[in-house]
């Protein structure tokens, strides 16, 4: 009887209690990538970044959640104060919504929508009326200039972005989050290395997206104070950051998903074992992985001068070894749990090493003018995303009638081809720059 | 089936509702976000009959594309001054009477026609479980010249567009 009932409403409570879960913990998530943002920024500048609540600075998330959540909420005066309040609201949920479609690791994934891609980037694109609405409500100079560069900014880059991410589901042949990995596991390779021009285009459109510096030019500081955000305060501001961070994740899930084989591991093909055993070679990685971090951070305990700082270390020991057992136990347990655990960690370690380099390309790149960020995305992008699309579905064509069975040539041909007219594309943009300064600038 | 007609009456109430404000909002920018509603529980009513692919592409189009660039010019319309504007002409006693016979019209000819309304139930109505494939096929197979006549129908505009705005070629 229960057992019964618990079947007829499985399939709705198991989406809502996997979304709650998402809502739930991503906050915190996301106050950990800031402080993680903080950190690398940091070691790159030479500094220590947060070190003063709590050991190495660890527990800054939270100090900054409470800090946010006390502060006033501010209304400036003749704001428009309806569409000021739900501004920041749009910006979340949107971001929040485009987690539903995506697939961390096969067992765990809210919705397999077979239009899932799609989803992901409609959805994730409405974000952008949280920005706009948002600069409009504010009633200020800066704000309206701030949403008005980040319609213009998004508009631009997403063409780009999205012909960038065509050239991969062209290799995928569907638009399901869940089979465009399953080809990659098909083909048994990651779509990277056969389009990796595609895989250019999208990572700068997808920093463009988000608003990330070197093109954060919605909130440039030394022009428009904040941007869109100026006026804002306390949480509905700290919720526009929250928004920012949930789309970087997102962007970072699509393309791994598309790009970098979703939740399979490195090498897909290969099914070398270890000796004397049915284990498979790479699928004993992430446990070796996280032992090599566990010694490491044992044998740097010692040498530590504050005693928290040793207890901690020791405890980020303990972590790493108790992570690596539960990786290796999971080598032995039934498929469908062992494959949920291993894809689960590839997944968010690809999320993260693509958040990574945002973060690094952020620190290494100064800003750009918003003249030049129109005129990289129209004048170079957009071109060479259409270029790439064509190149790479000739490609398909001639690989399925004439047989290079090898994906990697078609895409060392491909790669060739596009380079070429990268260089083309660069050298047409300058000598029209050189034109346009002749006749005395624009 | 209930959870359907909830849903659909959501949706529904939603969509007509937003379009009756966006026309009666004097704040223009309040009448693109009603419009944007709008656009999105017209979505919405595209996912309950299963097309998917549709509703997408309202989402990423409509509501993601267009609306954007609307809300973007918006902006740079001078508001106060908008707010203040004799935005309607004085024929609402024409424009009613009008509107009310072509709502008699349109009901008339609904009521006349109510018993031929029944769409065939059951199986027939099954639609391809894949539906992007399935435009796919019809787009570039079987009205691929309507639809590359229309394409280039938007590219001869969208040059035009370019040709009119920029001062010198």
């Amino acid at each position: 009887m229960i057992h019964g009932i618990l079947q007829t409403i499985a399939p709705f409570v198991i989406p809502v209690l996997c979304g709650v879960v998402i809502v739930a913990i991503f906050p915190l998530m996301a106050g950990y990538i800031v402080l993680l943002e903080r950190k690398v920024m940091a070691d790159m500048q030479a500094r220590l970044g947060p070190m003063r609540v709590g050991p190495h600075g660890l527990l800054q998330p939270l100090a900054d959640a409470f800090k946010l959540m006390l502060k006033e909420d501010i209304i400036p005066t003749h704001a428009d104060w309806l569409l000021f309040w739900v501004a920041p609201v749009i910006s979340v949920t949107m971001a929040l919504v485009a987690f539903a479609a995506l697939p961390i690791g096969p067992a765990f994934q809210i919705a397999d929508i077979n239009v899932g891609l799609l989803f992901v980037l409609g959805v994730s694109s409405l974000g952008i009326y949280g920005i706009t609405l948002g600069g409009w409500a504010s009633n200020s100079h800066y704000s309206l200039l701030g949403a008005l560069r980040s319609a213009a900014q998004l508009v631009s880059y997403e063409t780009a972005a999205v012909l960038g991410l065509v050239s991969a589901l062209l290799l995928a042949g569907s638009l399901s989050m869940k089979e465009i990995v399953q080809a990659q596991a098909d083909q048994g390779v990651w779509f990277l290395f056969v389009v990796p021009v595609g895989f250019f285009i999208y990572f700068v459109g997808s920093i463009a997206e988000t608003n990330r510096a070197p093109f954060d030019l919605p909130e440039a500081e030394s022009e428009l104070v904040a941007g869109y955000m100026t006026e804002y305060s306390g949480f509905r501001w700290a919720l526009y950051f929250l928004a920012e961070y949930a789309n970087m994740v997102v962007v970072a899930a699509i393309a791994t998903t598309l790009f970098l084989g979703g939740w399979l591991r490195p090498f897909p093909g290969s099914h070398q074992t270890l000796p004397g055993t049915s284990i498979e070679l790479l699928d004993a990685l992430p446990s070796i992985l996280f032992f090599v971090v566990a010694l490491y951070s044992l044998k740097l305990a010692p040498k530590q001068p504050v005693k928290v700082q040793k207890l901690v270390m020791l405890l980020v020991a303990g972590l790493c070894a108790l992570l690596a057992a539960v990786m290796a136990a999971a080598l032995f347990a039934p498929d469908p749990v062992k494959i949920g655990i291993h894809g689960a960690f590839w997944f968010l370690a690809k999320v993260g090493a693509y958040v990574y380099a945002f973060l690094w390309v952020r620190f290494t790149f100064p800003r750009y003018r918003f003249d030049q960020l129109m005129r990289l995305g129209w004048r170079f992008l957009i071109p060479l995303s259409l270029v790439n699309v064509i190149v790479v579905g000739s490609a398909i064509v001639v690989q399925q009638n004439w047989g290079w069975k090898h994906p990697l040539v078609s895409a060392i041909v491909t790669t060739l081809i596009m380079l070429g007219v990268a260089v083309f594309l660069a050298y047409d943009d300058d000598k029209h720059q050189a034109a346009i300064q002749a006749a005395g600038g624009e | 089936m209930t959870a359907d007609k909830i849903l659909f009456a959501f949706f529904a109430v939603l969509a007509i509702a937003s379009a009756i404000l966006m026309v009666t909002r004097r704040n223009i920018v309040h009448g693109a976000v009603f419009l944007i509603t709008t656009l999105l529980a017209t979505a919405g009513i595209f996912l309950q009959l299963q097309a998917e692919f549709l509703f997408v592409v309202q989402i990423i189009l409509y509501v993601g594309g267009i609306m954007v660039l609307f809300v973007f010019v918006i902006m740079l319309v001078n508001l106060d001054v908008s707010l203040h504007m004799v935005q309607f002409n004085r024929q609402r006693f024409v424009a009613a009477a009008l509107s009310l016979a072509l709502g008699a019209q349109v009901f008339f000819a609904l009521w006349a026609g109510r018993n031929s309304l029944r769409l065939p139930g059951g199986a027939s109505l099954r639609l391809p479980a894949k539906n992007s494939e399935a435009i796919g096929d019809a787009l570039f197979r079987h009205y691929m010249l309507p639809f590359e006549i229309a394409s280039i129908l938007l590219l001869v505009a969208m040059i035009g567009a370019v040709v009119m705005a920029k001062r010198r070629v």
